[in-house]
């Protein structure tokens, strides 16, 4: 189109006349689409809209409603724990707390354990960008000319493997479930892979090529807040350590909000747990290591099942229902409207 | 915006071109080339040869040399200096600045090189476009530097082919017949025995008529060619300029005489040798300082009013930006303070402390500024420039603009001010040739006060314009028997005329003209059209009356009738006078078609077979020595020996001029005559006659047998049509001009036979004289002859007045004087153009002494203009009536349809003409300009004062009426006979005339002026010079802010068509200069219509909705971004990839807005047509008020809320990515933004849908490709895989829809509600579109019946006319009456004004039916009116009669109106016309005294 439109006629020398082509283009006369806010289209439109996004919207607060989800606020439960963290000095020393609670009716299907921030601004600019996705892929790259820093190198040169500042901050408490049943007291099987998107665990995160995994990050160290080095995040499972690790996979996708909850674990449906998470008391036993009183922030973790629609948010079903109210009021008004106006001018509404 | 900027640019190319002559940017403007340092004011000009050689080599060092370059760049400097030619617009700078900001770390939003890009595409469209244009303009000019002509080489001591751009000033150039002249050169030799050369300058000014072109004096007479080398002068003349009718210069040969050049010597760079078989000339402009090139100025821009808003505008988002800026700073100094200690999200500086808040918040201003940059659209301006370009390549393929007779459709001249045509105010239209057809035709003349009215030539007339519009050659056939017209001409002049295109504008300027001809016109020798010569205008059907009076003359040659009346011999000498005036008294060009402007030589002569060229120059000699003899009778002598013909046939003239006289013994007729002529002349005829009659009968059968035969073959082409018209008409009484040569012309005389009369002098018309001579010798008497034609204004004070007493036939010049004005009158009052022609019999004597002056004045460098106007006006002193001429000029096809048409779209119309007040107001009246019932002022006042308080009288006058009673109005109503299509409401004209418009004009009365103008309907402006239109035009274009339109098709137009905002030309018959200072060029006057109301409606409103849009679309984005700043700390966070970012609005939403500006079509043509008050939506720019660029800014911040908000809320507390949660609204914000261009369009082509889903499909294309392919890209963003695994999910559909829907939602409302409640006119007329023609036409109807009713109701009509105002001119007139009075007329009448207060005649077409009942109260009226005024004659002096006359009249006629209803115009006329004619009479009288 736009060469059309610019190439201006080129006089033709062959063209006797200069009579312009009488084509429908030309002389924009193009059959068009007139598009005619008749009454009949207008109401359609209204009605159908209405109808529409009526139905999608139960459909949604439906779905939504058979979602079950528990969410435990643990940062004043563990107030001793976060009074320790608030000294940073005190960075080395464990501590650990548990919190109980009770789930009043089962959890079916696929049970999801996240752990939930609020106030953590994961999405502040200079944060979003410190990382090298180079170095995430395992690529042996000068990690200065990225965006890492200040969280690139230590002062006697060493990198930081990996670098920048959201890798060093990672979240780092450990979260095991409970399950009290008849007083004994039943650790329920979690999975810790299979969190992450398959493509950032299998193309967008790779360890350094090499024989074993802690030669791979020779000559690198750990991230300044970090207890252990990246090739000891997880050291039972090999193929989740290094960079591949979910835990760090997942802390990597930034999160879009400063309230955010991100999958720790998932339940995995076995024994007495194959149909999810059976009604009855749990606890929760916390490694408290992730400092959030200074900046004010909140810890939680949530068991929650999943649908078709996403969590527990019904906002997109209220949303929906709303919205189709709206277009279908709207639409009676308008027949009021027309209505009433056919009685007065009749000249151009056909 | 980007004006001193542009200013400094200007600055800047004029250091460069001076120091660097190489002047890249030659063809900007005139530039002095040569400063003071080299040859002063002049330049000297030495052939390369023999003794001169050492100078030559100093001076022409100095010159350029032929080779043009009109590019811009070349190849090393095109990048550099296309970006800094780029960087002049405030936008680009903009975003160079904000480049440049994200090289800063502190505040870098992007990656550094994403910034850059949207830049990079703007710099390199608009780069790339700029090296296509320059390279086609390096193409042509490279075609034209190796284009061949014959250089004299010294070397070879012959003439070779060389390239055009290897001469030289001082070169001499041999040219052919044919060719084309390479640079401007003064003729030196001709081989026209007259050392005439024609040139043609198509190529130059569009103008198809020939031009002479003279040899220097001294090198005429040379019988050989001349040889540059033994050429030994120097030329000496002025340094360039782009005057192109002007050249002064003098040949200064080895002896040290001077010889003046002129620019009858200067051939031009780019005009073509017709005619003559060879030239020789010495270059003395060469390349880019010929004329030809320095008047080509280029491509002028201009920018329109909607731009100019469009910036103001974007002031505005740059507030809003800054705004939002602001903002976010201070958002994220208060985050950033409620933070006691550094959070670990909030990174330290690299020395691990962390920033103030203050400081942060500064930075993060800037941040905010890249981040949020997109709210200034960069891609504006270039989706502008292309939906202009788009919308103008529309225009000039509409097949409505094509004319077919001339083959010429419209011209887009200017490229960016298509939008204007939406919003004319205000049209100043020349009359001649734009209203008009500038096809004079001849239809009446008076000749010694005897009217001829030619009825079957005004029959002929009527038959033609039945006839035109289907075929003029079918006329052709009808007419042919009866005048020698062959046929040919009817068929290819029109066929060939070429018509201007894109590619000739070029050719036109200078630097391409010799493509062209090699494109097909190359190779025939002559095939241009020949100007005013259609079948309409040749042909003219002689008065049967006139005709035998005229016959008389040829029978009274040989019949000597001795009872012949005394008054009828002395109307045959005036009649015979008369036709020798219509064909002598011109410069037209008489050629032969068949042989193609080959001029015609003396019948004799050009019958002789030419043999060799031994014969041709014996021949030559012979002419030469005649033409230089300047013995009484020796051309008799010569001629007799010569051909017996011509002397037979001069005698026979000689004796019929003077028989009748002596005759009839009343000598004082003869003594009037030649009043100065020798007592020998009335003997010595008389002798010859007896001898010679029976002899000259014989011969003249012989003779007029011979001659008669090749007369259909003669072509005139003439300068102004005018001419051409009384040519063609003296034709038609067998007075035939046969040739013109410089020295002297030939005219076939009523079948007796050639008289060749030497030609002395031509004093050429200037539109200060208003007139022009020729200076003869008559062949026969041997006397000077002066014959004058001119406008009667001037010509009537020149008229030779009694000197004593009152002698017989003062008293009978006096007669016909009075009988010819009232004939004069009578014709203006019909429309036609008036002439008068007049002649004067000078002695030797008297003609020697002036000679000598006139000699000294050609001569002088310096003062010549003036010297030589001096010189004429002494010439054209004590003249003789002849008689008058009325020629029409046909009001052009649709002019009236099309004037009423533009006058319902609100548009004023005023006319601002040359020619006198009443032909200006009835062709008003004919082309609807001014309507029956309109009431008509008419200023004309000799003083300002005057002036002023008789507007002050008027507009009070108006205002009074404007607020009288409605029951007045009714009762006016009912007795006016106006149609019932109009509202009785008050419509007023005014009618002024350009001395009086010289003090309006003046500072302290504009204003008032401006209030009475628009008070007026319309404004008719006569006898205006282009100065005062183009001062009129800027007058209200600058005071009334009102958008102006400036229409006209001569070079008088040219200032008004600058200076207006739109310039449209007419390409017509009076060459192109209109058109060249044009914007648009149009074929027709009609053409205005659909250009205005259509496309002008349709620009307007296409370009304004996509302008709003644009606003639209990037506030509606950009505000996404800027609502996630509230949910990141104001930290400058971007949810979206930044180069989908970017995309979204150079690539994914760009396209679908420029097809909406192209081609959307909110109301059919055919509905605009007939609704020509749909026009004044855009004229008012109800489009693009403030209100609709607020409500669509609210839109855009609504529906960015929207889009935020619903994805916001929907995967708030989720486990969502940044990215993620961006990939959404990305995608719904594409929605919106796409289906908001849906809702908006008026009509959906296939077009739309095409770039609609192309833009959606490119979109997801991109993004798939992108989120598979990009693992890392450079960091920090990652979108990789999210688009990906949004489409498997079904939340991420069930947001898009939902954000979509809500989003448009309103605006869907607020179109249905505006489709329904409140209903604006346009979409009214769109509603139409749907009925059958039939509900159509009823609907339309209905529709104008409304607005009626509406223009009743806006229009408080008035009361009858005048009371107030009549009272103001008695008023006014009374006091001027008492002024004391003194003895110049023009002085003393200072304090008299003139007003006219009347209600014009229902039909002034049908003048037959209404005058006459009119007549007799006229005469009474007009017998009173003479009373009074010789009453006062009597008594007082000249000032006082003159204006108590008028006052008289003027009061006498307002009774009269009272008496007669409406009817009293005519008196009115009379009654101004009597007055103006009074003080005619008047001036010489105190003169005298």
């Amino acid at each position: 189109m736009k060469n059309k439109t610019s190439s201006l006629p080129q006089e033709g020398e062959a063209r006797p006349s200069r009579c312009p082509d009488n084509s429908a283009f030309k002389q924009q006369k193009l059959p068009a689409w007139k598009p005619q806010l008749t009454i009949a289209a207008v109401l359609s439109s209204f009605f159908l809209t209405g109808v529409f996004c009526l139905s999608v919207g139960v459909c949604l607060i439906i779905s939504a409603n058979s979602v079950r989800e528990i969410q435990i606020d643990y940062s004043d439960k563990c107030s001793d724990c976060s009074k320790l963290r608030e000294n940073s000095s005190n960075w080395n020393k464990e501590c650990h707390c548990s919190v109980n609670f009770m789930l009043k009716e089962d959890m079916l299907g696929d049970v999801f354990m996240y752990y939930g921030l609020q106030n953590f601004y994961q999405n502040h600019r200079r944060y979003v960008i410190s990382r090298s996705d180079a170095q995430l892929l395992g690529r042996n790259v000068n990690i200065q000319k990225s965006y890492c820093a200040p969280f690139t190198t230590y002062r006697n040169g060493t990198p930081m493997a990996p670098c920048g500042a959201i890798a060093n901050s990672m979240f780092n408490d450990t979260i095991d479930l409970f399950y009290n049943l008849n007083s004994s007291v039943i650790q329920v099987p979690l999975l810790k892979t299979g969190n992450s998107w398959w493509t950032d665990k299998n193309v967008k995160f790779r360890n350094p090529k090499s024989y074993n995994l802690s030669s791979a990050f020779a000559g690198t160290a750990r991230p300044p807040y970090w207890q252990k080095p990246v090739y000891l995040l997880d050291e039972e499972d090999e193929r989740n350590n290094g960079y591949v690790n979910d835990d760090f996979i997942i802390w990597m996708r930034v999160s879009a909000f400063a309230t955010f909850r991100n999958l720790y674990r998932r339940v995995r449906r076995i024994r007495q747990f194959a149909d999810g998470l059976p009604a009855g008391n749990y606890t929760f036993h916390i490694s408290y290591n992730f400092p959030v009183t200074k900046f004010k922030g909140r810890k939680h973790v949530i068991l929650s099942t999943v649908v078709w629609s996403g969590g527990s948010n019904p906002f997109l079903g209220i949303a929906y229902v709303v919205s189709g109210t709206a277009a279908t009021l709207t639409g009676f008004v308008i027949t009021v409207i027309h209505l009433k106006l056919r009685k007065k001018k009749t000249f151009f509404q056909k | 915006m980007a004006d001193p900027i542009r200013w400094a640019r200007y600055r800047w190319q004029r250091l460069i071109s001076t120091e660097g002559r190489e002047g890249s940017s030659s063809n900007s403007s005139n530039k002095c080339y040569q400063s003071s340092k080299t040859t002063g004011k002049h330049r000297i000009v030495i052939p390369c040869l023999g003794h001169f050689k050492e100078e030559y080599e100093k001076v022409s060092k100095l010159y350029m040399n032929n080779q043009i370059r009109t590019t811009k760049y070349t190849l090393l400097n095109f990048l550099p200096r296309n970006l800094f030619e780029q960087f002049h617009r405030v936008a680009n700078l903009y975003f160079l600045f904000l480049v440049v900001l994200n090289w800063v770390p502190l505040v870098e939003a992007f990656q550094k090189e994403i910034t850059m890009l949207p830049l990079v595409v703007v710099l390199t469209i608009i780069a790339v476009k700029d090296g296509l244009e320059d390279y086609s303009k390096y193409k042509m000019d490279k075609q034209i530097n190796n284009l061949l002509t014959k250089v004299y080489s010294r070397k070879e001591k012959k003439y070779i082919d060389e390239c055009w751009k290897n001469v030289n000033v001082g070169d001499f150039i041999r040219l052919s017949r044919n060719e084309i002249i390479p640079a401007d050169m003064v003729l030196l030799y001709s081989s026209d025995l007259d050392g005439i050369c024609y040139i043609e300058t198509a190529g130059l000014d569009g103008e198809t008529n020939l031009k002479q072109r003279q040899v220097v004096r001294g090198y005429s007479e040379q019988v050989s060619e001349i040889d540059p080398e033994k050429f030994s002068s120097r030329i000496e003349c002025e340094s360039p300029n782009n005057d192109l009718s002007r050249f002064q210069g003098f040949v200064e040969h080895s002896n040290k005489d001077r010889v003046g050049l002129s620019k009858e010597n200067l051939l031009l760079r780019g005009c073509t040798v017709r005619n003559t078989e060879a030239v020789v000339g010495i270059v003395v402009y060469a390349g880019h300082e010929t004329k030809a090139m320095l008047n080509n100025s280029g491509p002028h821009y201009k920018r329109s009013k909607l731009e100019r808003k469009v910036n103001t505008d974007i002031l505005w988002c740059v507030l809003l930006l800054i705004l939002m800026c602001l903002t976010g700073a201070i958002g994220h100094g208060i985050w950033l303070s409620r933070y006691s200690e550094i959070p670990f999200f909030n990174i330290p500086e690299p020395d691990g402390k962390s920033i103030p808040p203050t400081l942060a918040g500064f930075n993060m201003f800037w941040t905010m500024i890249i981040l949020l940059q997109v709210l200034i659209p960069v891609s504006l301006y270039v989706s502008i420039e292309i939906v202009k370009l788009g919308q103008i390549y529309l225009i000039q393929n509409d097949i409505d603009f094509y004319h077919e007779k001339t083959d010429s459709t419209i011209q887009c001249r200017a490229l960016n001010i298509a939008e204007d045509l939406g919003q004319i105010q205000y049209i100043f239209s020349d009359k001649t040739g734009t209203l008009t057809e500038n096809k004079m035709v001849f239809r009446r003349c008076s000749i010694a006060g005897q009217e001829y009215c030619h009825e079957e030539n005004a029959k002929r007339l009527e038959s033609y314009q039945e006839m035109d519009s289907e075929d003029e050659d079918s006329a052709d056939h009808q007419c042919g028997s009866l005048t020698h017209r062959s046929k040919w001409r009817g068929h290819d002049c029109r066929a060939v005329n070429k018509p201007l295109n894109r590619r000739s504008l070029n050719q036109l300027s200078g630097s391409y003209p010799a493509l062209v001809r090699e494109d097909g016109e190359g190779d025939v020798p002559h095939s241009g059209h020949v100007a005013f010569s259609s079948p309409i205008e040749t042909d003219v059907v002689p008065d049967t009356q006139l005709l035998e009076k005229f016959s008389q003359i040829s029978s009274r040659s040989y019949q000597q009738s001795e009872e012949a009346g005394r008054k009828l011999s002395l109307e045959t000498t005036y009649i015979t006078d008369f036709f020798l005036a219509l064909a002598i008294c011109n410069t037209v060009v008489v050629s032969v078609p068949n042989q193609p402007r080959q001029k015609m030589r003396q019948s004799s002569l050009g019958r002789m077979p030419i043999k060799s060229l031994e014969e041709i120059r014996q021949m030559f000699q012979r002419l030469s020595v005649r033409r230089l003899s300047s013995s009484p009778l020796p051309s008799v002598k010569e001629s007799s020996s010569e051909s017996p013909n011509s002397f037979v046939s001069k005698l026979s003239i000689f004796r019929m001029k003077l028989a009748s006289p002596a005759l009839d013994g009343a000598a004082q007729r003869a003594a009037e005559c030649h009043s100065t002529d020798s007592p020998e002349d009335s003997q010595v005829p008389q002798e010859l006659d007896t001898v010679n009659v029976a002899a000259g009968c014989e011969h003249n059968s012989a003779v007029s047998s011979i001659e008669l035969s090749p007369l259909p073959k003669l072509c005139y082409e003439a300068e102004s049509p005018d001419e051409a018209a009384l040519v063609h008409a003296a034709r038609a009484y067998k007075c035939i001009l046969q040739s013109r040569t410089p020295d002297q012309v030939t005219v076939d005389f009523a079948g007796l036979g050639s008289l060749t009369f030497q030609l002395l002098h031509i004093l050429p018309f200037d539109s200060v004289r208003k007139r022009m001579s020729v200076v003869v010798r008559h062949p026969i008497s041997n006397k000077v002859l002066v014959y004058t034609k001119g406008a009667d204004s001037v010509m009537m004070d020149l008229l030779r007045t009694a000197s004593e007493g009152t002698n017989n036939s003062e008293m009978e010049q006096k007669k016909i004087k009075e009988r010819t004005q009232k004939h004069l009158d009578d014709y203006a009052r019909r429309g036609l153009r008036t002439l008068c022609i007049a002649k004067k019999v000078m002695s030797d004597a008297e003609y020697a002494e002036w000679l000598n002056h006139h000699f000294l004045a050609e001569t002088s460098i310096d003062n010549r203009e003036a010297l030589l106007l001096e010189s004429a006006v002494r010439l054209e002193t004590e003249l003789t009536l002849l008689g008058a001429t009325g020629i029409e000029d046909r009001l052009q096809e649709g002019v009236p349809d099309t004037i009423q048409a533009l006058r319902k779209a609100g548009i004023k119309i005023w006319m601002l003409t040359g020619d006198k007040r009443e032909t200006a107001v009835n062709i008003a009246y004919a082309c609807k300009l001014l309507e029956p019932d309109d009431r008509i002022f008419t200023l004309k006042s000799q003083s300002r004062d005057a002036c002023a308080l008789v507007m002050s009288k008027i507009l009070e006058g108006i205002q009074k009426n404007t607020s009288a009673s409605k029951k007045t109005s009714r009762k006016l109503g009912s007795v006016s006979p106006s149609p019932s299509t109009r509202a009785p409401g008050f419509s007023a004209g005014l009618v002024i005339d350009g001395r009086t418009l010289e003090h309006v004009l003046h500072d302290s009365l504009q204003n008032i002026f401006l209030e009475l103008t628009e008070k007026c309907r319309a404004v008719v402006c006569c006898q205006a010079t282009p100065l005062q239109k183009s001062i009129v035009v800027r007058l209200v274009r600058n005071k009334l802010k009102a958008m102006t339109l400036a229409v006209g098709d001569g070079a008088n137009d040219v200032s008004m068509i600058q200076v207006a905002d739109t310039g449209v030309g007419i390409s017509g018959q009076e060459g192109m200069q209109a058109v060249m200072a044009s914007d648009f060029a149009i074929s027709q006057f009609r053409h205005l219509k659909k250009l205005l109301l259509v496309h002008g409606h349709w620009c307007y409103t296409r370009l304004t909705n996509m302008v709003l849009y644009f606003f639209y679309k990037n506030v509606a984005y950009v505000n996404l971004l800027f609502w996630y700043q509230f949910f990141c700390g104001f930290s400058g966070t971007s949810m979206t990839d930044y180069w989908i970012l970017i995309l979204f609005n150079l690539l994914f939403t760009s396209v679908p807005p420029i097809v909406y500006g192209v081609l959307d079509k909110d109301v059919p043509a055919e509905i605009l047509m007939q609704l020509p008050q749909l026009y004044m939506t855009s004229q008012k720019s109800v489009a693009y008020l403030p209100s609709p660029f607020w409500i669509t800014l609210l839109d855009a911040f609504y529906q960015s809320l929207v889009c935020f908000f619903v994805p916001y809320f929907t995967y708030c507390g989720s486990d969502i990515d940044i990215f993620s949660f961006g990939n959404p609204i990305n995608t719904a914000a594409l929605f919106i933004i796409l289906f908001h261009l849906l809702i908006e369009c008026k009509s959906v082509t296939w077009i739309h849908t095409v770039v609609i889903v192309g833009s959606i499909l490119l979109y997801f294309v991109f993004t798939l490709a992108f989120g598979a392919t990009c693992k890392t890209h450079n960091p920090p963003s990652n979108p990789y895989w999210i688009m990906e695994k949004h489409m498997t999910d079904p939340v991420f559909y069930l947001v898009c829809l939902l954000t979509t829907c809500v989003a448009l939602l309103p605006r869907y409302l607020l179109r249905v509600l505006q489709g329904t409640l409140f209903l604006s006119p346009v979409l009214r007329a769109k509603h139409l579109d749907r009925l059958t023609p039939k509900e159509q036409r009823e609907a339309i109807k209905r529709w104008e019946d409304d607005c009626i009713v509406n223009c009743r109701v806006e229009f408080q009509a008035t009361s009858g006319s005048s009371s107030s105002a009549t009272g103001a001119v008695s008023e006014e007139e009374s006091i001027a009456s008492v002024l004391p009075t003194s003895k110049a007329p023009l002085q003393a009448c200072s304090r008299h004004g003139l007003v006219e207060d009347t209600s014009f005649l229902p039909d002034i077409q049908d003048e037959s039916g209404t005058t006459n009942g009119l007549n007799s109260e006229k005469n009474i009226f007009l017998n009173s009116a003479k009373e009074t005024n010789s009453d006062t004659f009597g008594s007082n002096n000249s000032c006082a009669k003159v204006s108590m006359c008028a006052s008289e009249e003027g009061s006498g006629a307002v009774s009269l109106a009272h008496k007669a209803g409406l009817n009293s115009v005519l008196c009115e006329e009379d009654a101004l016309m009597h007055f103006t004619k009074s003080e005619c009479c008047l001036k010489p009288k105190s003169s005298n005294c």
